[in-house]
């Protein structure tokens, strides 16, 4: 069982948690997820790692509440513990070389650009952020990219916050200038990302995108996190599990990704308002 | 007097139109009558060839002997010094090519249900008799063991009882490996499972679950926790794909997955919290036991119609026999020379947001012959030109094998694998890293749970000798 030390909320459907699992704080880096269940029957969900304080023993977990798995972990409170809680998997997010980064997050994905803004700042890396919301009231995480952030741009949809329009406005505005990253690096909806790479491209500026699809274990066994790339031509099928959750942006097969992340849509609407009612009841 | 009927004692079983619908246990057991029947069927032959074909060495004679005694418990006690699963070996086990192979009433009959009887004592034991405490004094070494798969837990057993510390780490939320994940609970019952790994704990050993060794943990940081070796029982890894078009349609899975979300995350259950799809028609793809054991859990969860797609015949089909006429008494409809060439998905032009769009409506495959012997003997199945045709299925589950998994390799150095990434041991099982030592499906790629746990036996014993001597200079 995993300790949730703290608990808070970052917007109406956003919440942060402290876990205590020192095993994972001690080895956790940037771009690296866990797997957790909330209960003996949950169901094993993967998210990425939003920070860790390894002197504690904590691993931060940010999470939108999406489907009933993340409503059952949002119901749950500081002091409470979770089932399971296991990691680091996947490979951090590679930084060597890199000088000059432009951090491209949108929603809920910008819990996991920030740790990696923040893994540049403090390797001394030029860090150009440009993070989006729908709208001002999902807004997240503000003041820690500014803090992170040689430059920062906030964007909403409907202009309720900062700059109206999405991420690409800016980015294509920053390539168009003449401004050369060694590396964009975008963490969001798979759209938005698909997106950035087309904005990147005519600039041939190199892009990494960070994939989030569904998982059962996580440790390399069941291939469900399959995706596909294409490489010079060549088809060639990757596991986000253990090859990710990074890949070449101008590689990945977004519409795949997009097709088969929809694949239990249905269900997960029935189980999420199963929850809700269920979550309803015991209040 | 010896019983010389020449046919085995018929095994319980469901009825096959009943047991296609449920994931209770296909098969029932022996009753102490019919178990002590069989046994008499033993000759007891002075030479013991049925005890060569077991990877384990289960002393077969010794414990029949004491069935015909009535001597239930003394029965447990002898294979017990031999094997640390015998509930799960004489469940899952091929005895067909191991023991009963070798056996003499084979010659002219059937061989003695060696298997029947094995899990009769089993579960006889289970069910009779209360696990006292260990009473092992511990010699103050410590061994680690990497997965609790059937290698990883035969290796721990043997360990442990030798006095050794021992702790299993294990990446899952449970313990047992491809028994838990993998082989499904009509097979082999998870409670029997979870009865063994219990077994194991009151011997002193520990396991620790959510801990990925080549993540959490590395297997130089075993080391300097202390440990003075490791055994490396990981399993085989990431599932293999057929490299055909369509394979990334929604209702493709890996067996692997498949299976996974039906055993471990118990989507056979009715409101799961892991979603599987059920129902429509099924194509497994595949000849081997995982893919009985895929199409036979897709039966139960409610498709209409399964196929078994494999591009061989029957006489090469690699999987039990006994799970073949299983799956053709439940209904599994066998096509066999065919070979997939193509997933088909759903595809509406005009709306792309068309909710259907990229989920399988079918799957061409061609006919084959086979021709020419290959290099291991097996004729070699060549397509029949023109031969295509679509099979109607909403499912596809593809059971070709997997390749070992690459997280212990890539953080692990001087550690030597095969070009297929399957590590590489001497006959004891030691890697080309001192201290460690390996097993099972991550040395030899798919492979059965019995010659796993042969494995981690010999994986056992070298490392008694290698703490002992290391202890004697």
């Amino acid at each position: 069982m995993y300790k949730i030390v703290s608990k808070k909320r970052l917007n109406p459907t956003v919440s942060q948690m402290e876990i205590y699992a020192p095993m994972v704080a001690a080895k956790a880096k940037p771009g690296q997820f866990i797997i957790l269940r909330v209960d003996e029957n949950g169901e094993r969900i993967p998210l990425t790692v939003a920070g860790t304080a390894p002197e504690n023993g904590t691993v931060k977990i940010i999470f939108q509440i999406v489907g009933k798995t993340t409503k059952m972990l949002d119901s749950k409170n500081e002091g409470e513990y979770i089932q399971d809680f296991a990691g680091p998997l996947g490979v951090a997010t590679h930084t060597e070389g890199i000088r000059k980064v432009c951090i491209v997050g949108g929603g809920v994905g910008c819990a996991i650009a920030m740790p990696v803004a923040q893994e540049f700042h403090r390797l001394g890396a030029e860090v150009t952020s440009i993070i989006g919301f729908r709208n001002k009231d999902l807004l997240i995480l503000e003041d820690e990219f500014r803090e992170c952030s040689d430059r920062l741009t906030v964007m909403t949809d409907d202009g309720s916050y900062a700059r109206q329009g999405n991420v690409t406005v800016p980015l294509k505005e920053y390539l168009e200038a003449g401004e050369k990253f060694d590396m964009i690096i975008t963490i969001g909806p798979l759209i938005m990302m698909k997106f950035v790479v087309a904005a990147a491209k005519p600039f041939d500026v190199p892009v990494t995108v960070s994939m989030n699809p569904i998982m059962i274990d996580g440790t390399g066994m069941c291939g469900g996190c399959r995706l596909t790339l294409d490489q010079d031509g060549k088809k060639v099928t990757k596991f986000a599990c253990v090859d990710g959750p990074d890949f070449n942006g101008y590689e990945v097969d977004f519409d795949e990704a997009m097709s088969r992340g929809r694949m239990y849509a249905e269900y997960e609407r029935h189980a999420y308002d199963k929850a809700c009612n269920l979550l309803k009841g015991v209040n | 007097m010896p019983n010389m009927s020449p046919d085995k004692n018929p095994m319980p079983a469901q009825e096959p139109q009943v047991r296609a619908h449920n994931f209770s246990e296909v098969t029932l057991g022996y009753s102490e009558e019919t178990a002590i029947d069989e046994a008499n069927r033993c000759l007891g032959c002075k030479n013991m060839p049925c005890v060569s074909g077991c990877p384990v060495n289960i002393h077969i004679p010794e414990f029949i002997t004491k069935i015909k005694e009535g001597d239930f418990e003394g029965a447990y006690l002898i294979i017990s010094q031999t094997s640390s699963l015998p509930a799960v070996c004489g469940r899952v086990c091929p005895q067909e090519t191991q023991c009963e192979s070798k056996c003499v009433r084979g010659i002219k009959g059937e061989p003695v249900g060696i298997g029947r009887l094995e899990r009769f004592v089993a579960d006889w034991h289970n069910t009779h008799t209360e696990k006292a405490d260990s009473d092992i004094k511990q010699n103050g070494h410590k061994v680690a063991v990497v997965g609790s798969g059937p290698s990883g837990l035969t290796c721990a057993g043997d360990l442990a009882k030798k006095a050794y510390k021992v702790t299993v780490y294990e990446a899952l939320h449970t313990a047992g490996g491809v028994l838990v994940y993998g082989i499904p609970e009509f097979r082999l019952p998870k409670s029997i499972v979870a009865k063994e790994v219990e077994a194991l704990k009151t011997l002193g050993v520990d396991i620790e679950t959510n801990v990925i060794i080549g993540k959490t943990l590395t297997v130089d940081e075993l080391f300097d926790m202390g440990f003075e070796a490791v055994f490396i029982g990981s399993g085989a890894g990431l599932p293999n794909f057929m490299g055909i078009p369509g394979e990334s349609c929604k209702g493709v899975y890996s067996a692997n997955e498949f299976l996974t979300r039906s055993n471990l995350m118990k989507a056979y259950l009715d409101e799961p919290e892991t979603p599987i799809m059920k129902g429509g028609n099924v194509a497994v793809v595949g000849g081997g036991n995982v893919a009985m054991d895929a199409a036979r859990t897709a039966l139960r969860l409610g498709a209409d119609h399964v196929y078994i797609v494999y591009r061989r015949s029957m006489e090469e089909l690699p999987a039990r026999k006994e799970e073949v006429e299983h799956a053709q008494e439940e209904g599994i409809d066998f096509r066999l020379l065919n070979n997939p060439v193509e997933i088909l998905g759903y595809n509406n032009p005009d709306d792309l947001r068309d909710p259907k769009n990229g989920f399988v409506t079918g799957m061409k495959c061609i006919k084959m012959e086979l021709g020419e012997p290959d290099e291991r003997g097996r004729r070699r199945p060549v397509p029949v030109e023109g031969s295509e045709f679509v099979l109607d299925v909403d499912t596809v589950i593809i059971s070709i094998g997997t390749s070992p998994n690459p997280l212990i390799k890539n953080t692990t150095e001087d550690l030597e694998v095969n070009n297929r990434g399957g590590i590489i041991v001497t006959e004891d099982g030691l890697t080309s890293r001192k201290g460690v030592y390996a097993g099972g499906d991550a040395v030899t790629g798919a492979a059965t749970v019995i010659s796993a746990m042969g494995a981690g036996k010999t994986a056992a014993k070298a490392i008694d000798e290698y703490i002992m001597s290391k202890e004697k200079v």
